[in-house]
């Protein structure tokens, strides 16, 4: 694989700051588009544009082909087994909030909810709520020292037969990699609907929702190179049927009288609403272009881009790496000693170095760590080693400013 | 900003920034890094408040660090009082504050923020996406007076 002729597709990396070229090392936060999937929503807006599912005209059947197509696109590229499986969401956060409000029926008083310490907030919250509305019980899966998930007080929780288990694939402010296969089928045996949030590891790890073997799986496209505004929830088709949708109103429904509405089959069903078709057809992009990546090629490379920020990071000296693994997905997360993370910041994005610097809507795990929060260095598939070696050079300056 | 505790009126009179001096320090910079120098080194010489003053009521929003803001109105002139656990976000208070320090309401009132950063050479400080709090904490510099 040509490195250069992949980066060039990426036209936002292609620019200076202030003097300085961009550095991105923010993809854990949103990653960069290649120009493919503006063209192709560019595309659909300039020759395709009308609404889906009301094909009476041509335009309309060819953005509902287009829309549907990327459906069958999805189902191939996470192994579903049917297509109906694959809702369109706004995000990985929406998706959740489908799932969790869906399950509302089916949790009772007491029941447990068992939730990764490493979760996002937007794996945290709507379990908040649904407990909130049930009575159900949240715990946190708790870490071991080196920031995994501790495995023994997993299956001492799951003693207590949760009702849910909610878990992150890579956790977004770590990259820590969680062994989820093993994890769900300890879960399922317990009796648990089984969640992975799936947002961090998308565009790193070859996903199969079948070998996972969970419930649900979400994720977002914005962070696997395609638009913001579209996600995806996949559910096993018996146990998604039986979600109450979360939003209600047109396109989900088959009649609606005033007396009484008859909801439609899936996936219509959870998708209420005029959807973000042009997002749609983006995502659609985005896993083309990652389909004709040398994926083993790139997952290899990445990892080892992991690697060597690990490494240089250590080399570099006063700097604390929190849950550096050599099987890490996509980020490292660190504090210079004792400087505020902010200050790092600031000080990196003079520099043209964009990375990301807070809590990474991870506050339990920042609690957990005694953390005012980090700051975390993410790549993808267009990070060189170059962007790292300038990133280690603007943290060296950094240093000298600071310490 | 805080109902609660007040740090004494003397505290706030102890503060004395020189803008001008300010502002001649960074004429004099060649680089962004002798500007951030020079305003970290400002944040040095605002005093340190009291645990007892890090409270929410008196914290910044908007800020990802904490940051902390008390006013205090004495003979017709404004004074402030403020504090960062971030170095340079508190170097980058001290570049307002110093601006504002004891100055009058109608002072205060048409105050050009922005231009001040621009001279400064920090443009893009004061941007309400940055999460530094410069901008919520310039709103309630110009709300308070």
């Amino acid at each position: 694989m040509d490195f250069t002729q992949l980066r060039a597709q990426f036209p936002t990396l292609e620019q200076t700051l202030e003097g300085y070229p961009l550095c991105y090392l923010d993809t854990a936060a949103t990653s960069q588009k290649p120009k493919r999937v503006l063209d192709a929503m560019v595309q659909y807006y300039e020759k395709d544009n009308a609404n889906v599912h009301r094909a009476a005209h041509q335009l309309s059947s060819r953005a509902t082909s287009q829309y549907e197509a990327v459906r069958d696109t999805l189902s191939c590229f996470i192994n579903a087994q049917r297509r109906e499986e694959i809702i369109f969401t706004h995000g990985t956060t929406e998706a959740i909030n489908m799932v969790a409000y869906g399950l509302s029926a089916q949790i009772k008083k007491g029941d447990l909810i068992l939730i990764d310490t490493a979760a996002h907030h937007a794996n945290i919250v709507p379990w908040q709520k649904l407990a909130q509305r049930t009575g159900a019980i949240i715990k946190p899966i708790p870490l071991t020292a080196d920031c995994r998930l501790d495995e023994t007080a997993y299956d001492a929780l799951l003693q207590d037969k949760p009702a849910i288990v909610a878990l992150s694939h890579v956790s977004n402010a770590l990259g820590t990699l969680n062994p989820v296969c093993s994890l769900i089928a300890r879960a399922k045996q317990a009796g648990a609907f089984t969640l992975v949030d799936g947002a961090q590891a998308i565009a790193h790890l070859a996903v199969d929702v079948r070998s996972i073997d969970c419930d649900f799986y979400v994720f977002s496209a914005h962070k696997m190179y395609g638009p913001t505004g579209i996600g995806v929830l996949y559910g096993r088709y018996d146990i998604l049927d039986t979600l109450i949708p979360l939003m209600t109103g047109g396109e989900m429904i088959k009649t609606v009288s005033f007396e009484a509405t008859e909801f439609n089959i899936l996936p219509n069903r959870l998708e209420a609403g005029t959807p973000p078709i042009a997002e749609v057809i983006g995502l659609g992009e985005a896993i083309a272009f990652i389909d004709e990546l040398p994926r083993a090629e790139t997952c290899r490379r990445e990892n080892e881009l992991i690697c060597y920020l690990q490494s240089q990071l250590e080399l570099l000296g006063d700097i604390t790496l929190y849950g550096a693994h050599k099987d890490n997905v996509g980020a490292v997360a660190f504090n210079l000693a004792g400087e505020h993370h902010q200050d790092v910041g600031i000080l990196l994005d003079q520099q043209g170095i964009a990375v990301r610097c807070g809590h990474h809507c991870a506050m339990p795990l920042m609690q957990s760590l005694q953390l005012k929060g980090c700051c975390r260095a993410s790549v993808g598939v267009y990070t060189s080693k170059d962007d790292i070696d300038r990133f280690i050079t603007a943290l060296t300056s950094v240093k000298e400013m600071l310490l | 900003m805080s109902q609660a505790a007040q740090p004494a009126t003397e505290d706030f009179l102890a503060l004395k920034l020189d803008s001008s001096e300010i502002l001649q320090s960074f004429e004099n910079t060649n680089n962004w890094q002798e500007r951030y120098r020079q305003i970290m080194l400002l944040g040095k010489t605002l005093p340190k408040l009291g645990e007892e003053f890090r409270i929410e009521q008196a914290q910044v929003r908007g800020c990802e660090s904490n940051a902390w803001l008390y006013h205090s109105e004495i003979e017709g002139k404004h004074y402030y009082l403020a504090d960062s656990d971030a170095r340079i976000v508190k170097g980058l208070v001290a570049l307002l504050l110093a601006a504002c320090q004891g100055q009058s309401s109608e002072d205060i009132a048409n105050f050009d923020i922005e231009g001040y950063f621009d001279q400064l050479g920090l443009t893009g400080q004061l941007s309400p996406s940055r999460t530094n709090g410069l901008f919520a904490l310039a709103k309630a510099i110009k709300a308070s007076a």
